[in-house]
């Protein structure tokens, strides 16, 4: 399989590692038995095609309702928190918010963090950043666990650690914790356990993200599975939530049909073990709970999609993933491959606008626009329409405003000029016949190497006698054999 | 400028000449697909949360102190985390002391700052009160207090929680209009479903990830 693919210099580029990530068969495995389990899971959640369709109308509604009063809904919730007794802190870039983060910790001289899973603090490359400033900062649900102790990027959103089986999750707490081998789950998830709990004990602060936030009532709703959310958001005396801004909503109620979506549609399941609904620090009478909460909104390009109607879109998103489960492409390639903190089809769409066109030149090309995300997206965010405006967007020339930070990166000017000489061949018809005259008699000059199309496929030669042609001659020997009848 | 005052300027020049959406939320989507007949409900919730693992037992409300010993006795556990300013963390204290049971009873009665240890590491098992139950999703409500602090639900391997049969409503929507959360939310409210889990090495569902391995509801019929 893997010699029928052209060998190419690994280079730092999505062309590169998908070629690595292709010919690697346990990989491709590891993959492709997660994401048609997950495909099943979500379509056993959704039994009921009218209910799914409903559901997932009411869910684009209230995402694009939030955003048509975005700025409005930032400043309610920020009022709402505040009076709650949570800090919000404003963050234009992920330095800024790095920067907020570190500071808080600073001041109270701490020096270990627990994270429960959050995207925006890989955004932020939050445990980079402060383990340069010796601040030890752990991630504490499994996947991202598994993943921080080898090194390693998640490789899904919502299940970080995929692209890994047991033997080699077992192999890496042999060599990192020193603990014995074992073939069994469920000794590796307590392993995990008794590990991460001395450090919940330990924490100084939990870092967390936010699912929902409601600016009704000033509440930061979070999902998990394993508690860990849970613990990083009770034990340690701080809690810093770091978030999104498009991640607010109006009101309490809107919450019901957007969980219920995202859990169906991320795992199949009808909730997730926890929902995690925190409306402020710990009260002067109660014995638990930090006792400082504070929630860092960040932009980092969001306005910028924002800005747009059209790319306004790509805020709806709830992080579900269902998106790159159904992804042929993310399916083949995972989600390294895309080399960013975002990947498949989400990934795609909404990396641009966070690091620039030019960074990511080929991730809205990465898809054969089948059109599975799209179909399945609970919020109904037009995926295929967006990669291809975003495709337009890179190829405009530097003539022309860009829309998308790094836009026209892909602009050449011999496409331009080949694709105007396609349409005039094509719009004027004395033009176009002597072009198909010459094709037709000359098409055995056609050059062998047509640059990356003859990479896998021969080089086409045209037909001797066009279909046009065929079909005139054909009509006419029908017409000469009527008039005999 | 600050980042503030940026970021909702640059998002006021995008939503420049628009208006806001009209709120066209279509309650019977969250509310119609999830309803049940009320001798339904309480089984739909069972199988539910018997399905990620959870054992549930109805009892008449009289008798669930002699379930949670016996409970613990199967088990051979030492001790139990409750909540002494609760009714329930009264009614079992009675019960204990009638009892003359030997597990140990631990009132969660001071700050967590105070006996950090020992909650993580050395108990066993605590008992809960619920605000109900969601039947839908198969969902407990918990409502934590001063008087029933929120790592009771997390931090012990067994976490026993009490659900009055009468508070099971149908779905989540319905649940949010009765008890009126938007008017005011505790600092933590938590739907829990489940003993924790985690499916994060092979899509394997594993138990007692982080929270308790074991979760058990006892649903209490009025007399």
């Amino acid at each position: 399989m893997s010699q029928r693919i052209p060998v190419k210099e690994l280079t730092d580029s999505f062309r590169g590692r998908a070629v690595g990530a292709l010919a690697d068969a346990q990989l491709r495995t590891n993959f492709r038995v997660a994401m048609d389990s997950l495909m099943k899971k979500r379509a056993d959640a959704f039994p009921d095609e009218e209910e799914r369709e409903g559901l997932r109308e009411l869910g684009n509604h209230i995402k694009a309702r939030a955003l048509s009063r975005l700025p409005d809904l930032l400043e309610q919730l920020e009022a709402k928190l505040t009076e709650n007794g949570v800090h919000v802190h404003w963050a234009e870039t992920t330095e800024e918010a790095n920067r907020i983060v570190h500071t808080i910790i600073e001041s109270k001289q701490g020096s270990q963090v627990v994270k429960g899973k959050s995207m925006v603090s890989e955004e932020m490359e939050m445990n980079d950043y402060l383990a340069e400033r010796d601040i030890e900062c752990l991630e504490s649900d499994m996947g991202e666990y598994i993943v921080q102790l080898d090194g390693e990027k998640p490789s899904h959103i919502i299940m970080p650690a995929i692209h890994k089986n047991r033997r080699q999750v077992s192999k890496l707490f042999h060599n990192k914790l020193g603990v014995d081998e074992t073939d069994d789950v469920n000794e590796l998830i307590q392993i995990g356990r008794r590990t991460l709990r001395k450090k919940f004990l330990e924490a100084d602060v939990g870092v967390s993200g936010v699912n929902f936030a409601i600016a009704e009532t000033g509440t930061l709703l979070l999902v998990e599975n394993e508690g860990n959310g849970r613990m990083s958001t009770t034990v340690p005396p701080v809690h810093v939530a770091v978030t999104g801004i498009e991640k607010v909503v109006a009101n309490l109620r809107d919450v019901a049909p957007l969980l219920s979506l995202l859990t169906r549609s991320a795992l199949g399941q009808p909730i997730t073990t926890y929902v995690n609904m925190i409306s402020g620090p710990r009260k002067a009478d109660e014995l638990d709970g930090p006792e400082e909460v504070h929630l860092v909104l960040l932009d980092n390009g969001r306005s910028g999609a924002f800005a747009d109607a059209q790319l306004r879109q790509t805020l709806n998103c709830i992080r579900c993933g269902a998106c790159m489960n159904h992804c042929p492409v993310y399916t083949r390639v995972g989600g390294h491959t895309y080399g960013e903190v975002y990947p498949g089809p989400i990934g795609k769409i909404v990396t641009p606008h966070m690091v620039g066109l030019d960074h990511v030149p080929d991730h809205p090309s990465a898809s054969s626009l089948c059109g599975a995300c799209g179909e399945v997206c609970p919020v109904k965010i037009p995926i295929p329409e967006l990669l291809q405006r975003l495709r337009q967007e890179n190829v405009k020339s530097p003539d022309e405003p860009a829309v998308v930070q790094g836009g026209g990166s892909k602009y050449s000017w011999k496409e331009r000029a080949l694709w105007r000489m396609w349409m005039a061949l094509n719009t004027r018809p004395t033009l176009y016949k002597c072009f198909l005259w010459a094709a037709t008699r000359l098409g055995k000059l056609t050059p062998k190497n047509l640059g990356p199309w003859t990479e896998n496929h021969t080089a086409p030669v045209p037909a001797r006698r066009s279909l046009h042609d065929l079909a005139k001659a054909h009509l006419n020997a029908e017409k000469t054999s009527g008039d005999r009848s | 400028m600050s980042a503030r005052d940026n970021i909702l300027k640059k998002l006021r020049a995008g939503l420049e000449g628009s208006t806001p959406r009209p709120d066209q939320f279509d309650e019977t989507l969250v509310t119609e697909p999830w309803q049940y007949a009320p001798e339904d409900r309480i089984q739909r919730l069972r199988s539910l949360m018997e399905t990620v693992h959870t054992e549930v037992y109805t009892l008449a409300a009289a008798n669930w102190p002699a379930k949670v010993q016996e409970l613990l006795e199967n088990r051979r556990l030492a001790n139990l985390l409750y909540a002494p300013g609760t009714g329930h963390g009264q009614q079992l204290a009675e019960f204990w002391a009638e009892a003359a049971a030997e597990q140990n009873l631990l009132a969660y009665d001071r700050p967590i700052e105070e006996w950090k240890e020992e909650l993580f590491w050395q108990v066993d098992a605590s008992i809960t009160g619920t605000a109900g139950a969601i039947a839908a999703t198969g969902s407990l409500v918990l409502w934590p207090d001063r008087h029933e602090p929120r790592l009771m639900s997390l931090l012990p391997p067994l976490h026993i929680a009490l659900l009055k049969a009468s508070e099971v409503e149908d779905n989540l929507y319905v649940m949010m209009e009765k008890q009126n959360w938007p008017a005011g939310l505790p600092t933590n409210l938590l739907l829990v479903s489940g003993p924790s889990k985690t499916a994060d090495i092979e899509q394997v569902l594993a138990y007692g990830a982080h929270g308790p391995k074991e979760l058990v509801v006892l649903i209490l019929e009025d007399a």
